[in-house]
């Protein structure tokens, strides 16, 4: 059952979202067990595991896009899901509400299709965050130029590379200016010679001070950005370290065979 | 045997208020159905199954009666209701009744069919219920679904045609009457008949104008 208060660290700052026992199942099927963690400011985080670990649920659970079946999220001392301060559940309204606080990029790229460029980037922070159209378009231009897409504003999705679809649903989560974004595998349905593109938007992102959450099987990235690597298996968190010490010296034998396998794949 | 078109130009003021009426007639009737289609998405989509099911079911049994029937039962039936209506409003009622429901299916399967990252993406911006539908969802539902709907405009068009047999002035009432008045049966109804085609024409000539629209939206 929701508890009123986030459970805090007084000697440290607030997480922008903490996760407390939280778990995940499918009918049966447990996908995701006894879940802790805390994303703290500025954090570049990054989700380590095999596909089908559970890093997307998870994911999908901090913003309740997928409702966890026990454990709570919480949003910068809000619980998500939850009435303020209550403990019924929140309105689909309310969800909705907490749920602009969240950015979320995903593998599909996901942009709006009947929607150009721009008025994917501008679509909910008008009409969802009722924010004036002159400021927002100002913004939306601002963060596509900094994405490298001046030149599509008016462009359709169809028209674009899955390399410029993914900056710009990158734009659209930043013009939403949540407090930490979530991005689901960002690069792994991209033509290899386009994943380089993509990545170094996020990491001028980080380098900038974004609160992010990556699920990713670019390793190499991870080592570089991540300020910590966090290793998924069968649905519960088996690590979480700092990157040097991760693939240096995995401390447990799963996170060993994942890497060598990883590196293994990777070599030929 | 020689046709005599003279004949049927000589009541070519007829034909046109004969062919005026089927249009309006169709047009108010497809227009109108086309938003109870659309508002007919709310209750199909519904997350309670009391709402959701007899919807469907209301849905498929419109879907399942001939346009003649309906008409009949709103022309002959309701009356005993205590609902009498004139001829022009049963023809509008009539269609709106029997098109409605095949928007609301139409649109309901081009829904299911539209990817799902679509509507998560706009759940994760926040969007949630009637302007989810109305800024993500139904845009995207009638882009694609527009040459269905064209095709069922026309099947309208073509039903229409039974709306003579409850009295109303459209194009194959006309047709009857002429060549009852002048005996020339074939070139009045191959007249009708050319005009229902040139009507279908239009149609499918805005339909395309569509389809382009679709092939460049494409899938994101
Ligand atoms: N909607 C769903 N219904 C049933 N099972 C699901 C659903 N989503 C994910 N799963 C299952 O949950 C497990 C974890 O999936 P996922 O979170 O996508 O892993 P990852 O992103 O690490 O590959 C998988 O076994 C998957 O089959
Ligand atoms: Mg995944």
């Amino acid at each position: 059952m929701a508890k009123l208060e986030q459970p805090i660290d007084a000697a440290q700052p607030l997480p922008v979202i903490q996760v407390v026992g939280l778990s995940k199942c499918f009918g049966s099927h447990p996908v995701l067990t006894d879940i802790n963690l805390a994303i703290m400011p500025s954090e570049t985080v990054c989700l380590l595991g095999p596909s089908g670990s559970g890093k997307s649920t998870l994911l999908r659970c901090m913003n309740w896009l997928e409702r966890p079946s026990s454990g709570e999220v919480w949003l910068h001392g809000t619980q998500m899901g939850y009435q303020a301060g209550r403990k019924r559940l929140a309105s689909e309204a309310e969800l909705a509400k907490m749920r602009t606080r969240i950015g979320m990029v995903f593998q599909q790229f996901n942009l709006w299709s009947h929607l150009t460029v721009l008025q994917n980037v501008i679509e909910a922070p008008i009409h969802v965050q009722k924010r004036p159209k002159a400021e927002v378009v100002a913004e939306a231009e601002h963060l596509l130029a900094k994405v490298g897409l001046h030149n599509k504003l008016q462009a359709y999705p169809s028209q674009l590379s899955g390399g410029q679809k993914q900056r710009v649903a990158i734009a659209r989560a930043l013009a939403m200016k949540s407090d930490v974004i979530l991005l689901d595998e960002p690069t792994s349905s991209l033509d290899p010679e386009l994943v380089g593109e993509v990545l170094a938007v996020i990491q001028d992102l980080a380098q900038a001070g974004m609160t992010l959450v990556i699920a990713t099987h670019e390793m190499k990235f991870a080592e570089e950005v991540a300020s910590r690597v966090i290793f998924l298996d069968q649905g519960r968190i088996v690590e979480s370290s700092d990157p040097k010490t991760f693939f240096a010296q995995p401390e447990t034998a799963r996170a060993r065979q994942f890497l060598e396998r990883y590196i293994h794949v990777g070599a030929i | 045997m020689s046709l005599r078109f003279d004949l049927i130009w000589e009541q070519a003021p007829a034909f046109l208020s004969g062919l005026w009426n089927t249009v309006w007639i169709c047009a108010i009737g497809i227009s109108l159905s086309l938003i109870l289609g659309i508002l007919l998405l709310l209750p199909l989509f519904s997350h309670h199954k009391v709402v959701r099911l007899p919807t469907k079911l209301l849905v498929e049994a419109a879907r399942a009666i001939p346009f003649l029937m309906l008409a009949y039962l709103v022309y002959y039936g309701l009356p005993s209701l205590g609902l009498t209506l004139d001829s022009w409003s049963t023809a509008i009622l009539t269609i709106v009744i029997y098109n409605a429901a095949y928007v609301a299916d139409i649109l309901r399967s081009a829904w299911v069919n539209l990817p799902k990252g679509q509507t998560e993406a706009a759940r994760a911006c926040g969007f949630t219920g009637v302007q989810l539908l109305r800024r993500i969802v139904l845009p995207q539902i009638l882009i694609a679904a527009a040459p269905i709907l064209g095709n069922q405009a026309i099947q309208v068009i073509r039903d229409s045609s039974f709306l003579a047999i409850i009295t109303v002035p459209e194009l194959t009432f006309t047709a009857k009457a002429v060549q009852a008045d002048s005996f020339v049966p074939f070139e009045s109804f191959i007249t009708a008949a050319l005009l229902y085609w040139v009507l279908c024409l239009l149609i499918e000539f805005g339909v395309q104008r569509l389809e382009w629209v679709r092939n460049f939206y494409g899938k994101a």
